[in-house]
Protein backbone atom coordinates (compact mmCIF):
# COMPACT_ATOMS: atom_id res chain seq x y z
CA UNK A 1 0.00 0.00 0.00
CA UNK A 2 1.46 3.32 -0.75
CA UNK A 3 2.02 6.32 2.30
CA UNK A 4 -1.04 8.43 0.16
CA UNK A 5 -3.62 5.30 0.82
CA UNK A 6 -2.47 4.74 4.47
CA UNK A 7 -2.76 8.41 5.07
CA UNK A 8 -5.85 8.58 3.88
CA UNK A 9 -7.39 5.45 5.99
CA UNK A 10 -5.55 7.07 8.92
CA UNK A 11 -7.61 10.23 8.83
CA UNK A 12 -11.26 8.82 7.63
CA UNK A 13 -11.09 6.36 10.37
CA UNK A 14 -9.86 9.37 13.10
CA UNK A 15 -12.15 12.33 11.88
CA UNK A 16 -14.71 10.99 9.41
CA UNK A 17 -15.96 7.51 10.79
CA UNK A 18 -16.88 7.85 14.77
CA UNK A 19 -19.54 10.87 13.07
CA UNK A 20 -20.81 9.02 10.64
CA UNK A 21 -21.25 5.52 11.40
CA UNK A 22 -23.18 4.85 8.20
CA UNK A 23 -21.16 3.01 4.89
CA UNK A 24 -21.72 2.56 1.61
CA UNK A 25 -20.47 -1.05 0.24
CA UNK A 26 -20.53 -1.98 -3.60
CA UNK A 27 -20.41 -5.35 -4.07
CA UNK A 28 -18.63 -7.37 -6.74
CA UNK A 29 -20.53 -8.65 -9.50
CA UNK A 30 -19.50 -10.38 -12.72
CA UNK A 31 -21.15 -8.47 -15.15
CA UNK A 32 -19.77 -4.90 -14.68
CA UNK A 33 -16.44 -3.56 -16.50
CA UNK A 34 -13.54 -2.53 -14.20
CA UNK A 35 -12.94 0.46 -16.27
CA UNK A 36 -16.76 1.50 -15.80
CA UNK A 37 -16.58 0.83 -12.21
CA UNK A 38 -13.63 3.15 -12.11
CA UNK A 39 -15.19 5.70 -13.90
CA UNK A 40 -18.40 5.83 -12.12
CA UNK A 41 -16.42 6.49 -8.96
CA UNK A 42 -14.64 8.98 -10.11
CA UNK A 43 -17.55 10.11 -11.79
CA UNK A 44 -20.03 10.37 -8.75
CA UNK A 45 -17.80 10.62 -5.74
CA UNK A 46 -15.43 12.41 -7.66
CA UNK A 47 -12.41 10.84 -6.39
CA UNK A 48 -8.82 10.55 -8.15
CA UNK A 49 -7.94 8.10 -10.46
CA UNK A 50 -5.46 6.25 -8.22
CA UNK A 51 -8.15 6.13 -5.22
CA UNK A 52 -11.31 5.01 -7.37
CA UNK A 53 -9.31 2.01 -9.16
CA UNK A 54 -7.48 0.88 -5.99
CA UNK A 55 -11.80 1.18 -4.59
CA UNK A 56 -12.71 -1.15 -8.09
CA UNK A 57 -9.71 -3.40 -6.99
CA UNK A 58 -11.30 -3.99 -3.70
CA UNK A 59 -14.17 -4.48 -5.22
CA UNK A 60 -13.51 -7.16 -7.66
CA UNK A 61 -10.39 -9.19 -5.97
CA UNK A 62 -12.07 -9.06 -2.02
CA UNK A 63 -15.94 -8.73 -3.28
CA UNK A 64 -16.68 -5.70 -1.84
CA UNK A 65 -15.55 -2.30 -0.78
CA UNK A 66 -16.62 0.60 1.48
CA UNK A 67 -16.78 3.62 -0.94
CA UNK A 68 -18.40 6.28 1.17
CA UNK A 69 -19.18 7.15 4.63
CA UNK A 70 -21.85 9.84 6.15
CA UNK A 71 -24.89 10.20 7.77
CA UNK A 72 -27.97 7.27 6.87
CA UNK A 73 -29.35 10.09 4.84
CA UNK A 74 -26.04 10.58 2.63
CA UNK A 75 -25.39 7.15 2.01
CA UNK A 76 -29.19 6.20 0.92
CA UNK A 77 -28.46 9.08 -1.35
CA UNK A 78 -25.12 7.46 -2.34
CA UNK A 79 -26.69 4.04 -2.60
CA UNK A 80 -29.13 4.83 -4.98
CA UNK A 81 -26.91 6.54 -7.31
CA UNK A 82 -24.97 3.43 -7.36
CA UNK A 83 -27.95 1.98 -8.39
CA UNK A 84 -28.92 4.52 -11.20
CA UNK A 85 -25.40 3.25 -12.47
CA UNK A 86 -26.19 -0.25 -12.60
CA UNK A 87 -23.95 -1.44 -9.67
CA UNK A 88 -24.84 -3.45 -6.68
CA UNK A 89 -24.52 -1.47 -3.64
CA UNK A 90 -26.01 -1.40 0.32
CA UNK A 91 -25.92 0.57 2.99
CA UNK A 92 -25.22 -0.71 6.91
CA UNK A 93 -23.91 1.20 9.86
CA UNK A 94 -20.62 0.82 10.32
CA UNK A 95 -20.37 -1.47 14.03
CA UNK B 1 -15.97 -7.59 -12.58
CA UNK B 2 -15.36 -8.11 -16.48
CA UNK B 3 -11.70 -6.94 -17.38
CA UNK B 4 -11.72 -8.60 -20.58
CA UNK B 5 -12.75 -6.61 -23.99
CA UNK B 6 -13.21 -8.86 -26.62
CA UNK B 7 -12.61 -8.32 -30.11
CA UNK B 8 -15.72 -9.04 -31.81
CA UNK B 9 -14.99 -7.98 -35.40
CA UNK B 10 -12.98 -11.03 -35.44
CA UNK B 11 -15.94 -13.47 -35.46
CA UNK B 12 -18.76 -11.63 -36.80
CA UNK B 13 -19.85 -13.54 -39.90
CA UNK B 14 -19.56 -16.91 -38.16
CA UNK B 15 -22.07 -16.07 -35.32
CA UNK B 16 -24.93 -13.64 -36.34
CA UNK B 17 -24.06 -12.78 -40.47
CA UNK B 18 -23.76 -9.03 -39.44
CA UNK B 19 -21.34 -6.43 -39.60
CA UNK B 20 -19.61 -4.14 -36.71
CA UNK B 21 -18.88 -1.39 -37.20
CA UNK B 22 -16.41 0.44 -34.82
CA UNK B 23 -17.26 1.14 -31.91
CA UNK B 24 -16.39 4.85 -29.73
CA UNK B 25 -13.09 6.67 -29.99
CA UNK B 26 -12.42 10.27 -29.03
CA UNK B 27 -11.70 12.32 -31.64
CA UNK B 28 -8.89 15.25 -32.13
CA UNK B 29 -11.67 17.85 -30.84
CA UNK B 30 -12.88 16.23 -27.23
CA UNK B 31 -15.94 14.75 -29.21
CA UNK B 32 -17.28 11.32 -28.63
CA UNK B 33 -17.96 9.95 -31.72
CA UNK B 34 -19.23 6.17 -32.53
CA UNK B 35 -19.93 4.61 -35.98
CA UNK B 36 -22.72 1.93 -36.32
CA UNK B 37 -23.81 -0.28 -39.31
CA UNK B 38 -27.40 -0.23 -39.65
CA UNK B 39 -27.70 -4.15 -38.13
CA UNK B 40 -26.17 -2.72 -35.32
CA UNK B 41 -28.44 0.61 -34.58
CA UNK B 42 -31.65 -1.71 -35.55
CA UNK B 43 -30.23 -4.32 -32.86
CA UNK B 44 -29.11 -1.91 -30.04
CA UNK B 45 -33.23 -0.03 -30.74
CA UNK B 46 -34.70 -3.25 -30.64
CA UNK B 47 -32.63 -4.06 -27.15
CA UNK B 48 -33.62 -0.73 -25.50
CA UNK B 49 -36.97 -0.85 -26.47
CA UNK B 50 -37.23 -4.10 -24.47
CA UNK B 51 -35.37 -2.77 -21.97
CA UNK B 52 -38.01 0.54 -21.42
CA UNK B 53 -40.71 -2.14 -21.06
CA UNK B 54 -38.72 -4.61 -18.66
CA UNK B 55 -38.15 -1.09 -16.04
CA UNK B 56 -40.75 0.88 -16.99
CA UNK B 57 -42.62 1.29 -12.86
CA UNK B 58 -46.58 0.33 -13.38
CA UNK B 59 -48.77 3.20 -13.46
CA UNK B 60 -49.81 4.82 -10.14
CA UNK B 61 -52.83 3.87 -8.55
CA UNK B 62 -55.74 6.88 -9.35
CA UNK B 63 -56.38 6.98 -5.82
CA UNK B 64 -52.58 7.54 -5.12
CA UNK B 65 -52.17 10.73 -2.50
CA UNK B 66 -51.40 13.41 -4.76
CA UNK B 67 -47.99 14.47 -2.61
CA UNK B 68 -46.64 10.93 -3.00
CA UNK B 69 -47.60 10.97 -6.61
CA UNK B 70 -45.56 14.17 -6.72
CA UNK B 71 -42.54 12.91 -4.84
CA UNK B 72 -42.70 9.83 -6.74
CA UNK B 73 -43.45 7.56 -3.91
CA UNK B 74 -44.54 4.52 -4.71
CA UNK B 75 -46.72 2.40 -1.86
CA UNK B 76 -46.83 -0.73 -4.05
CA UNK B 77 -43.64 -1.13 -4.88
CA UNK B 78 -42.82 -4.78 -3.68
CA UNK B 79 -39.41 -7.05 -4.40
CA UNK B 80 -39.30 -7.82 -7.71
CA UNK B 81 -39.83 -11.35 -8.63
CA UNK B 82 -37.74 -11.76 -11.85
CA UNK B 83 -34.14 -12.06 -10.84
CA UNK B 84 -32.65 -10.18 -13.47
CA UNK B 85 -35.02 -7.14 -12.38
CA UNK B 86 -33.91 -7.70 -8.77
CA UNK B 87 -30.57 -6.94 -10.02
CA UNK B 88 -31.24 -3.47 -11.41
CA UNK B 89 -33.36 -2.67 -8.85
CA UNK B 90 -31.67 -4.18 -5.55
CA UNK B 91 -32.27 -4.04 -1.92
CA UNK B 92 -30.42 -1.09 -0.08
CA UNK B 93 -29.99 -3.11 3.58
CA UNK B 94 -28.66 -6.22 3.51
CA UNK B 95 -29.58 -7.27 6.43
CA UNK B 96 -33.16 -5.56 7.16
CA UNK B 97 -35.90 -6.65 5.02
CA UNK B 98 -38.33 -3.76 6.61
CA UNK B 99 -35.87 -0.87 6.12
CA UNK B 100 -35.31 -1.80 2.30
CA UNK B 101 -39.26 -2.22 1.80
CA UNK B 102 -39.35 1.09 3.24
CA UNK B 103 -36.40 2.32 0.93
CA UNK B 104 -37.71 0.41 -1.96
CA UNK B 105 -41.12 2.23 -1.70
CA UNK B 106 -39.69 6.06 -1.23
CA UNK B 107 -36.69 5.48 -4.23
CA UNK B 108 -37.39 2.67 -6.80
CA UNK B 109 -39.96 4.46 -8.88
CA UNK B 110 -37.08 6.89 -9.34
CA UNK B 111 -34.59 4.58 -10.40
CA UNK B 112 -36.87 2.98 -12.68
CA UNK B 113 -37.49 6.61 -13.98
CA UNK B 114 -33.44 7.11 -14.31
CA UNK B 115 -32.98 3.98 -16.10
CA UNK B 116 -35.58 5.16 -18.25
CA UNK B 117 -34.14 8.05 -19.07
CA UNK B 118 -30.94 6.43 -19.82
CA UNK B 119 -32.83 4.54 -22.19
CA UNK B 120 -34.43 7.36 -23.60
CA UNK B 121 -31.30 9.53 -24.48
CA UNK B 122 -30.09 6.18 -26.35
CA UNK B 123 -32.99 5.99 -28.82
CA UNK B 124 -32.72 9.60 -28.96
CA UNK B 125 -29.22 9.50 -30.16
CA UNK B 126 -30.54 6.60 -32.77
CA UNK B 127 -32.86 8.65 -34.15
CA UNK B 128 -31.33 11.74 -34.51
CA UNK B 129 -28.12 10.39 -36.25
CA UNK B 130 -26.85 7.96 -39.12
CA UNK B 131 -24.08 5.94 -38.94
CA UNK B 132 -21.57 8.45 -37.37
CA UNK B 133 -23.33 9.21 -33.69
CA UNK B 134 -21.80 12.10 -31.63
CA UNK B 135 -22.37 12.44 -28.05
CA UNK B 136 -22.07 14.64 -25.61
CA UNK B 137 -20.31 14.11 -22.13
CA UNK B 138 -24.32 13.92 -20.60
CA UNK B 139 -25.13 11.69 -23.30
CA UNK B 140 -22.67 9.18 -22.83
CA UNK B 141 -23.56 8.82 -19.53
CA UNK B 142 -26.72 7.76 -20.25
CA UNK B 143 -25.38 5.58 -23.05
CA UNK B 144 -23.36 3.87 -20.50
CA UNK B 145 -25.63 3.42 -17.89
CA UNK B 146 -28.18 1.83 -20.67
CA UNK B 147 -25.81 -0.24 -21.84
CA UNK B 148 -25.20 -1.31 -18.19
CA UNK B 149 -28.58 -2.39 -17.70
CA UNK B 150 -28.71 -4.10 -20.90
CA UNK B 151 -25.43 -6.19 -20.18
CA UNK B 152 -26.59 -7.11 -16.32
CA UNK B 153 -30.05 -8.57 -17.55
CA UNK B 154 -28.74 -10.00 -20.40
CA UNK B 155 -25.44 -11.60 -18.80
CA UNK B 156 -27.92 -12.73 -16.34
CA UNK B 157 -30.28 -14.14 -18.65
CA UNK B 158 -27.19 -15.69 -19.93
CA UNK B 159 -26.34 -17.65 -16.90
CA UNK B 160 -23.42 -14.98 -15.98
CA UNK B 161 -23.41 -14.93 -12.10
CA UNK B 162 -19.70 -16.09 -10.65
CA UNK B 163 -16.53 -14.34 -12.51
CA UNK B 164 -15.44 -17.23 -14.40
CA UNK B 165 -18.95 -17.83 -15.66
CA UNK B 166 -18.36 -15.41 -19.12
CA UNK B 167 -14.90 -17.03 -19.42
CA UNK B 168 -16.16 -20.73 -19.64
CA UNK B 169 -18.12 -19.84 -23.03
CA UNK B 170 -15.03 -20.06 -24.71
CA UNK B 171 -14.23 -23.42 -23.87
CA UNK B 172 -17.55 -24.92 -24.79
CA UNK B 173 -18.39 -26.96 -27.83
CA UNK B 174 -21.99 -27.81 -29.49
CA UNK B 175 -24.02 -24.14 -28.28
CA UNK B 176 -27.15 -23.53 -29.40
CA UNK B 177 -27.33 -21.41 -32.05
CA UNK B 178 -29.60 -18.99 -30.06
CA UNK B 179 -27.55 -19.29 -27.37
CA UNK B 180 -24.61 -18.12 -29.26
CA UNK B 181 -26.14 -15.73 -30.92
CA UNK B 182 -27.26 -14.06 -27.64
CA UNK B 183 -23.43 -14.18 -26.33
CA UNK B 184 -22.37 -12.90 -29.53
CA UNK B 185 -24.35 -10.07 -28.30
CA UNK B 186 -23.35 -9.75 -24.96
CA UNK B 187 -19.68 -9.68 -26.23
CA UNK B 188 -20.75 -6.83 -28.48
CA UNK B 189 -22.32 -4.26 -25.72
CA UNK B 190 -19.60 -5.18 -23.33
CA UNK B 191 -16.91 -4.12 -26.41
CA UNK B 192 -19.39 -1.34 -27.38
CA UNK B 193 -19.27 -0.23 -23.84
CA UNK B 194 -15.44 -1.10 -23.27
CA UNK B 195 -14.69 1.76 -26.07
CA UNK B 196 -17.11 4.12 -24.84
CA UNK B 197 -15.44 4.59 -21.40
CA UNK B 198 -12.30 4.85 -22.96
CA UNK B 199 -13.11 7.38 -25.12
CA UNK B 200 -14.43 9.01 -22.20
CA UNK B 201 -11.39 8.69 -20.23
CA UNK B 202 -8.43 7.93 -21.91
CA UNK B 203 -6.07 5.12 -19.83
Amino acid sequence: MTSTAVEEIVESSSDVLPENPWITIVWNDPVNLMSYVTYVFITYFGYDREKAEKLMYDVHLEGRAVVSSGTREEMERDVGAMHSYGLWATLQKDD
Amino acid sequence: MSDSVDDVEGDDESNTGWQVGAGFRRTHFGRIVGHFTDEERELLENLVRQMVEFVSPAPLDADADPLARLVGIDADAEIPEDPALLRLLPDAYPDDPEASAEFRRFTERGLRESKLANAQVLLGSLEHSGSKITLSAPQAAGWLGALTDLRLTLGHRLGIVGDDDHEAWYGEEDVDDEINALRFVYDWLTWMQESLVHALMPS
